[in-house]
């Protein structure tokens, strides 16, 4: 057993779900003690990721989205975000900011943001078959902060 | 998330209130056009101070409102963020493009 504790959860690509996700994940984390900032950059890591799901994975239809959340050593969270939507061409030009295919109403700046949130930001996606995100955050103890 | 506008001497202070992420963006998108359209104003602040919680979406409104003002020949600017919308503003660097004011400082010409 390689981690302290886990949690597993599954939603359709319904836009209400993006609170619902970060509250989870805020949820989950409070158990390691963080800071009001630190819950901050994982609620908005975890709203980018999701809402890509939702945006980009399924534009047009419904589909699954899973989230699982672990505690492993150290006090390092790992959040894995995963759609079996449509994916992703070119994983290297959707991580550049201002990048996007959403139009107007998009930023292109949600890769950008998990990255500047998170410790550590992995995205695996292959054209049709759909993308996983993980997201990596250590939660430093209140005694170093 | 809530829009809420004030009017005075052309300036236009248009307040975002709760969570803004991608669900609730489409609908405070088209309640932003309506408000620009209506009051045409000279200069508008976006105010953020009521703002618990944005995303990657706020920018996109954000610059949405610059855009407008933009095509109208007006100023914008970000009023008072609360922390969490700044650590995404920050993030973003969108400073470059619309500056970030207290909500007393006079704006520079």
């Amino acid at each position: 057993m390689n981690y302290v504790n886990y949690i597993k959860m599954e939603f359709p690509s319904r836009s209400a779900n993006e609170g619902f996700a970060r509250a989870a994940a805020a949820g989950f984390a409070a158990q390691l003690d963080p800071t009001l900032e630190e819950l901050g950059d994982i609620k908005t890591a975890v709203s980018e990721a999701v809402t890509n799901c939702i945006v980009h994975a399924y534009p047009e239809e419904l589909g699954k989205i899973s989230m699982r959340m672990r505690i492993v050593k150290e006090r390092r969270l790992e959040i894995v975000i995963r759609d079996w939507g449509r994916g992703i061409d070119n994983v290297e030009r959707a991580m550049q900011p201002m990048f996007t295919t959403g139009g107007e109403d998009r930023s292109g700046m949600g890769f950008t943001i998990m990255e500047s949130f998170t410790d550590r930001l992995k995205v695996k996606s292959a054209p049709g078959r759909g993308t996983t995100v993980t997201l990596e955050r250590t939660i430093k103890p209140r005694a170093v902060r | 998330m809530k829009i809420h506008a004030k009017f005075s001497g052309g300036r236009l202070t248009i307040y975002f209130i709760g969570e803004l992420d991608h669900h609730g963006a489409a609908q405070a998108a088209g309640e932003i056009d309506d408000i620009l359209e209506e009051y045409l104003p000279r200069d508008c602040a976006v105010n953020l101070s009521e703002l618990r919680f944005m995303d990657s979406s706020g920018i996109a409104l954000i610059l949405r409102v610059s855009r407008a003002m933009g095509r109208m020949g007006g100023r914008v600017w970000i009023e008072d963020p609360a922390p969490q919308p700044l650590r995404v503003i920050d993030a973003g660097g969108i400073e470059r493009l619309v500056p970030i004011m207290a909500a007393k400082e006079e704006v520079r010409k």
